[in-house]
């Protein structure tokens, strides 16, 4: 039985659009991605599972709790890292933890949860003070000090230098180990292929694609790219009347393919037969950034996605 | 219970954390009282006055400014930062409702406030021979009704206003006009009557604190002006209050 059930939701804001229509559910214990542009009503969509926000229409169920209904249950199950949610300046780490905790019926240890997130050293150090990678931590911290069973992250390493990134990564692998079912918010491929069981790819407002990363991917058409220097000549409909196949370049002697399935198998097998040898040869798998551009007609994280957001 | 009294320890701590706030908030007003007190001549009775001495004469005025400072720029700012900053946004996604910090903000900030007064009162009628109030009762009303009013109207500024900074603009610029119409910066005999008047009425009702402490008695209507500028204040705050 799915832990979130959304369906058919829609948000506006005044005249525009955010969120169109989308639909997902989303399973107990899993990692749950919504990837798209900026602006594309990440956001908006997470916000009103999380109840923050009126959906203007479609039904949300988070453990069979309404969002807004049954607010108050659904708080003590869900725990939520928001984009921009900071705290007083003078507020100290463990200050904060434990304020935090005193909210829930059945709190995490708040000290435990400090040294585990690697702010131990940190505990009297004032909000202001931290560093960003510091204040990531200690907001997604802070999402999970309420024992939740549903975690909503969003955007959680934004901001955040690579090393920061990558501990950061390990540590949702964590979360995900405990049993908590976790809705990752994000607009880096990287991170959604490292972390994700399932991605919902939502461009302006929609739902454009919904799969495993690695189903994702296998799903476009030349999501593969072949590179060989062949041993000699052979005429190009051998290769391009493979079903896997959908282009062939030529630049200078090396040959390019590109295609999808079983594409490796299939070439080389057609080579074979007229004794051609595919020297060099070199497989390029597209990566998710490549099915977004493929889906969304934008790369990921670009200027025009900021122009977009506006 | 629980997750109310650890907002407020919370937040009395990092109240606490803001030294300067808190020394000019409780400790100014009085230490004001006692510089002029220093110098012997404001302590004589002086004509302008009748029988009172300089320090008498002004100690009401005082009154005013730990209320002013606390409610309306202190509580205000206070309440924008969080709203700015998105903590209020952050609280209302955990089972804790956002009031309650508002509440806490509003109960630690009229605490202060009245410390301030209470400190002022001790410091003049203790230590500088300020008669003690002449109109107990109606001093009481004052200072309490006077209090409300200029906390509700706090609390309407910081419902709406999106930064810290704006409230804070705001803030000050109510605070200047509670002390000057409180005769802190021009004693009040040197202020026109029609603004005397006005002073009656306008939060925290200066003009009543001094007829009721060193002067000739209470008068019903500024007291249900400042009652009903209460009520009306902390109704629109509840109206258009933003969480976000």
């Amino acid at each position: 039985m799915p832990v979130i059930e959304v369906s058919h939701l829609t948000k506006r804001y005044r005249q525009h659009v955010a969120v169109a229509d989308v639909s997902f559910s989303v399973e107990e214990g899993e990692i749950f991605g919504i990837l798209g542009p900026n602006g594309a009503g990440k956001t908006t969509t997470v916000e009103c599972v999380g109840g923050l926000r009126e959906p203007d229409g479609g039904d949300i169920s988070v453990f069979g709790l309404h969002p807004r209904r049954d607010r108050d249950r659904l708080r003590e199950v869900l725990g939520m890292q928001l984009q921009a949610g900071e705290l007083p300046d003078r507020l100290r780490v463990g200050e904060a933890v434990e304020l935090f905790a005193s909210f829930y019926p059945n709190p995490r240890d708040p000290g435990e949860l400090i040294e585990r997130w690697g702010l131990g050293p940190k505990r009297n150090t004032a909000y202001r003070e931290l560093s960003g990678g510091q204040r990531q931590r200690l907001s997604i911290l802070l999402a999970l000090v309420g024992n939740p069973r549903v975690a909503i992250l969003d955007e959680l390493t934004t901001g955040l230098d690579p090393q920061a990134r990558r501990d950061t990564w390990s540590a949702i692998e964590q979360i995900r180990d405990t049993g908590v079912t976790v809705l990752l918010v994000t607009h880096f491929m990287e991170e959604a292929e490292r972390l994700c069981d399932r991605i919902a790819v939502i461009d302006s407002g929609r739902v454009v694609a919904l799969d495993t990363p690695a189903g994702l991917v296998a799903g476009l058409a030349d999501g593969q790219r072949l590179r060989f220097r062949p041993s000699g000549p052979f005429p190009d409909a051998l290769l391009t009347d493979l079903p896997q196949v959908s282009a062939l370049v030529r630049r200078g002697d090396l040959v390019e393919v590109r295609g999808g399935g079983d594409l490796l198998t299939a070439v080389t097998a057609a080579l074979a037969t007229h004794g051609i040898i595919p020297e060099q040869l070199r497989l390029e798998q597209a990566t998710l950034d490549d099915v977004f551009v493929a889906l969304t007609g934008r790369r990921a994280d670009s200027p025009a996605d900021i122009v977009q957001a506006q | 219970m629980k997750a109310l009294s650890t907002v407020a320890r919370t937040e009395l701590r990092l109240f606490l954390r803001d030294p300067v706030t808190v020394a000019v908030a409780v400790a100014l007003p009085s230490l004001v009282l006692l510089g002029l007190a220093a110098v012997p001549a404001l302590r004589a009775p002086i004509e302008p006055t009748g029988d009172l001495s300089f320090v008498a004469y002004f100690a009401p005025s005082l009154l005013a400014m730990s209320i002013a400072v606390l409610g309306f720029q202190v509580l205000p700012t206070g309440l924008a930062t969080y709203r700015e900053r998105g903590v209020l946004r952050r609280l209302s996604a955990t089972p804790m409702r956002p009031a309650s910090v508002l509440f806490v903000q509003l109960v630690i900030n009229l605490v202060t406030a009245m410390i301030g007064a209470v400190l002022v009162m001790a410091v003049g009628v203790g230590v500088l021979n300020v008669p003690a109030p002449r109109y107990p009762l109606g001093f009481a009303a004052a200072l309490l009704l006077g209090t409300a009013a200029v906390f509700s109207v706090g609390l309407l500024v910081a419902a709406r206003v999106p930064r810290a900074r704006t409230a804070s603009g705001i803030g000050t610029l109510l605070f200047v006009l509670a002390m000057f119409l409180s005769g802190v910066y021009l004693p009040k005999f040197l202020l026109p009557d029609w603004l005397l008047r006005i002073s009656d009425f306008v939060p925290p009702g200066a003009g009543i604190l001094w007829d009721t402490w060193v002067g000739t008695g209470p008068e019903l209507a500024p007291l249900l002006v400042l009652a009903g500028t209460a009520l009306a204040a902390t109704a629109g705050a509840a109206r258009v209050f933003r969480w976000e």
